[in-house]
């Protein structure tokens, strides 16, 4: 029989950047038009796969700001509250349709000023976000049977809208897409490293039509952030982003009219008991810590496993780290790409070091990266202490805590025992064990037997200091009324 | 350790749990790799090399049976053969006659295939008059009908004492896994057979209408690498039924490269079973050589 056949090895295969049109620069969209920051200043956005220029867009100061404010009102007075909500539902249904024909050119796009990998973008990213305008829009005419016993619901008015860089496109839409479809109009700041997908969201709504001033798109950094939460005349801030910013957003509003939604950090805590199905949970850990390379907020950090099945898991993860493709981000078998930014892979060395240091013991795929980029290769801790910080700070990469417990009581302990409450996940074949577990927990969402799964009418947000409101299905929509 | 012992021991060290939802969606995301130039010229050559070219109807006839061996010798100009023909009992002197002194392995069903539903001793000579009649490889299926209702002893005590008629015969351990009813039963049968000395799993008959998915093929692979862990020794995987096209078999490479590694990409331990998907992977591999896709009426049928 022949034993000469060569060896399986995957060739590269790229995504085409072809159907992505980059312009040289871009400039603020503003009362339906693009224009230029008000002192004519620029930052450059880069590909961290390659370190290379993409595009410069236009960096918005506190005029552009106020500039941004004032037309998202004189769009909420003039077209939006006057708008029959059958007509608005019309507008975010024919969002969602721009994003379903383009979904592929917003999927490069993503993965280009990201780095994330094109399956994730193209898989998960951009048909959650399509998803998210598909299900407000059916919404927009229906809103008084959204909240039982409310006589009348009305918009909120301006909502200013701060985005961070790890799901651009999908966290916009998370924010937009209700905002919109109850009647509110949107200043959105998306974040300095990954501006473009919502600049190209910005073009859609304009070729939509959507009326000028709807939808606006300030492009800056932390400073352009602050000024648009501490701008006077917004109804409402809802903000994604670190517990450090939250906190600070939260007493920078206090005092004043605007309502406030948080979605924050977290540490979150996988459960894997040893009657679960294994070969799944591991496959539940990858999704769990090495989906968008670990930049999840929900990502389950913490894998707290039943000491009677440690070894086993620990061998069994050890052999999935050897099968996980990192690399080219737009290369359609990647599983891990390139790391955000510069400063976040050196924020990730940090805390690694910090785990390192304080005697846990290190476990990381063997991969040599490229030389330009920023990357990290998929890791994991064993031997960890509830003290490090490895177990106690969101690292935001990919990287696992990994410890273990002896009863359900105490895995459950554990699990609650940091000021965060984002996610959990929960394995066992016990219904009753599961059960049991959801109950006790203190987190936002809690997926058993799976993880990262999402659906615009699934609620999702924290509980503690991983924030509160809630975005998607009827909690998220509530977020964005007047009741 | 007997094999059947070892079955039960295995069985009890690592319970049948099985989440359909994560094994769907690795098995879907293996499924959808992106095979590009040599990595596509590689993959359709070892679909070839470990293809069981088969024919399993009531109609085939002598003739149709020497048509298909002569295909298997020699695919195609500048293609080399496949690894089996697969046949019904009464047809592997045939296939044997013309196979004889080449590279191409005789694979017969047996025992009753495609119920499974004859006294063991039926099953035991239908074995013993294939492999007399010239039979290199024999795929049995197993009893679906002690399985669901709840006698696995009796599933194992059977393949063990086929296996023991096998002696020098490869042995397929067909599980018709559309048939258990959940994914954990279907691991559940893979770790009997497992246990009880199977050379390969298979998916499937190919008589019924679910035969193999990527999840099934998944979750066959990773009973296979947990058993070879275990015990050191190398189960292959053959695939049946229903896998018709060069993007769904490659989809299933990607799945057994990514599972089991390459030491599995090779006929000894791989296997798909098809009779119209090799028509497609000729025209595929010549496609990758010419720049185009031929057509049907370009590659000779058997």
């Amino acid at each position: 029989m022949s034993t000469t056949l060569p060896d399986l090895s995957y060739a590269p295969a790229p995504e085409s950047t072809a159907p992505v049109t980059l312009r040289e620069s871009y400039g603020l969209f503003v009362g339906g038009e693009w224009v230029a920051s008000a002192n004519a200043t620029t930052f450059a956005t880069h590909n961290p796969a390659t370190e290379e220029r993409l595009a410069d867009v236009a960096y918005a100061s506190e005029a552009d700001v106020d500039r941004a404010v004032r037309a998202a009102r004189r769009g909420y007075e003039k077209y939006w509250r006057k708008l029959r909500p059958s007509e608005r539902a019309k507008y975010v249904y024919r969002i969602a349709r721009a994003l379903t024909e383009r979904s592929r050119e917003f999927a490069i796009l993503e993965s280009m000023d990201g780095g994330k990998p094109i399956r994730e973008a193209r898989d998960f990213d951009v048909p959650q976000a399509a998803a998210h305008f598909f299900y407000h829009a059916g919404w927009a005419d229906k809103l008084a049977w959204a909240v039982p016993g409310a006589e009348r619901v009305r918009p909120l008015g301006v909502v200013g809208a701060i985005v961070p860089w790890n799901f651009p496109l999908l966290i916009a839409a998370w924010k937009i897409a209700p905002a919109l479809a109850c009647g509110n109009t949107v200043v959105l700041k998306p974040a300095e490293t990954t501006p473009l997908s919502a600049l190209l969201l910005a073009q859609v709504c304009a070729e939509a039509d959507l009326p000028p001033g709807v939808l606006n798109v300030i492009t800056g950094d932390g400073r352009t952030g602050a000024a648009l939460v501490d701008h006077a005349d917004l109804d409402k801030l809802t903000f994604t982003g670190s517990t450090e910013v939250g906190k600070h957003i939260r007493r920078a509003t206090a005092g004043t009219r605007k309502r406030l939604s948080l979605e924050l950090g977290g540490k979150s805590a996988f459960i894997l008991y040893e009657d679960a199905p294994l070969d799944q949970a591991i496959e539940g850990i990858v999704s769990a810590i090495y989906f968008n390379q670990g930049h999840v907020c929900c990502a389950g950090s913490r894998l707290l496993v039943q000491e009677s099945i440690a070894e086993e898991v620990v061998r069994r993860l050890r052999a999935r780290l050897a099968t996980l493709r990192h690399g080219d981000p737009l290369d359609k078998n990647t599983d891990i790409g390139a790391v955000n930014s510069r400063a976040q892979r050196d924020k990730i060395v940090e805390l690694v070091q910090s785990g390192i240091d304080e005697g846990a013991q290190l476990v990381q795929a063997q991969w040599t990266p490229p030389e330009r980029g920023y990357w990290y290769p998929a890791s994991f801790f064993t031997g960890v202490a509830p003290t490090h910080r490895i177990a106690r700070e969101e690292i935001f990469g990919p990287v696992l805590s990994v410890m273990t417990f002896r009863t359900p009581s105490e895995a459950i302990e554990r699990a609650n025992n940091l000021p965060y409450g984002l996610s959990a996940g929960v394995w066992t074949s016990s219904g009753a064990l599961a059960l049991y577990s959801a109950q006790h927990l203190s987190a936002g969402v809690i997926w058993c037997n799976t993880f990262n799964q999402f659906d615009p009418s699934s609620p999702f947000g924290g509980y503690k200091e991983s924030g509160f409101g809630r975005e998607g299905g009827l909690a998220g929509l509530r977020a964005y009324l007047q009741i | 350790m007997p094999g059947y012992a070892r079955a039960r021991a295995e069985t009890k060290d690592m319970p049948s749990r099985v989440d359909a939802v994560m094994l769907e969606s690795r098995a879907s995301v293996l499924a959808k790799r992106s095979l590009k130039a040599d990595a596509k010229r590689t993959a359709l050559d070892i679909v070839v090399a470990c293809m069981d070219l088969t024919t399993l109807e009531g109609k085939d006839t002598p003739g149709k049976v020497s048509g298909l061996c002569a295909r298997a010798l020699s695919p195609a100009p500048g293609v080399s053969n496949v690894a089996a023909v697969c046949v019904y009992p009464s047809l592997v002197a045939v296939a044997a006659a013309v196979l004889r002194g080449s590279a191409v392995k005789v694979a017969s069903v047996a025992t009753a295939f495609p119920s499974g539903l004859s006294p063991l001793e039926v099953k035991l000579r239908e074995t013993r008059d294939a492999i007399a009649a010239g039979a290199d490889e024999i795929d049995m299926v197993i009893d679906r009908s002690a399985f669901l209702s709840g006698r696995y002893d009796a599933v194992a005590h059977e393949i063990i004492a086929i296996r023991e008629a096998c002696l020098g015969v490869t042995l397929k351990v067909i599980l018709e896994a559309g048939e258990l009813g959940s994914y954990a039963a279907i691991r559940r049968a893979c770790d009997i057979a497992l246990g009880a000395g199977a050379d390969f799993l298979k998916t499937s008959t190919g008589k019924i209408g679910v035969s193999s998915t990527p999840a099934i093929a998944l979750l066959m692979c990773e009973a296979i690498r947990d058993h070879a862990h275990r015990t050191g020794r190398e189960v292959g995987l053959k695939l049946a039924g229903g896998i018709r096209t060069s993007k769904s078999a490659l989809g299933y490479v990607s799945i057994v490269y990514e599972t089991l590694g390459n030491g599995w990409l090779r006929p000894e331990r791989f296997r798909i079973g098809a009779s119209s998907l090799l028509d497609d992977v000729l025209m595929q591999r010549a496609k990758e050589a010419s720049g185009n896709y031929s057509g049907a009426p370009y590659v000779a049928v058997a």
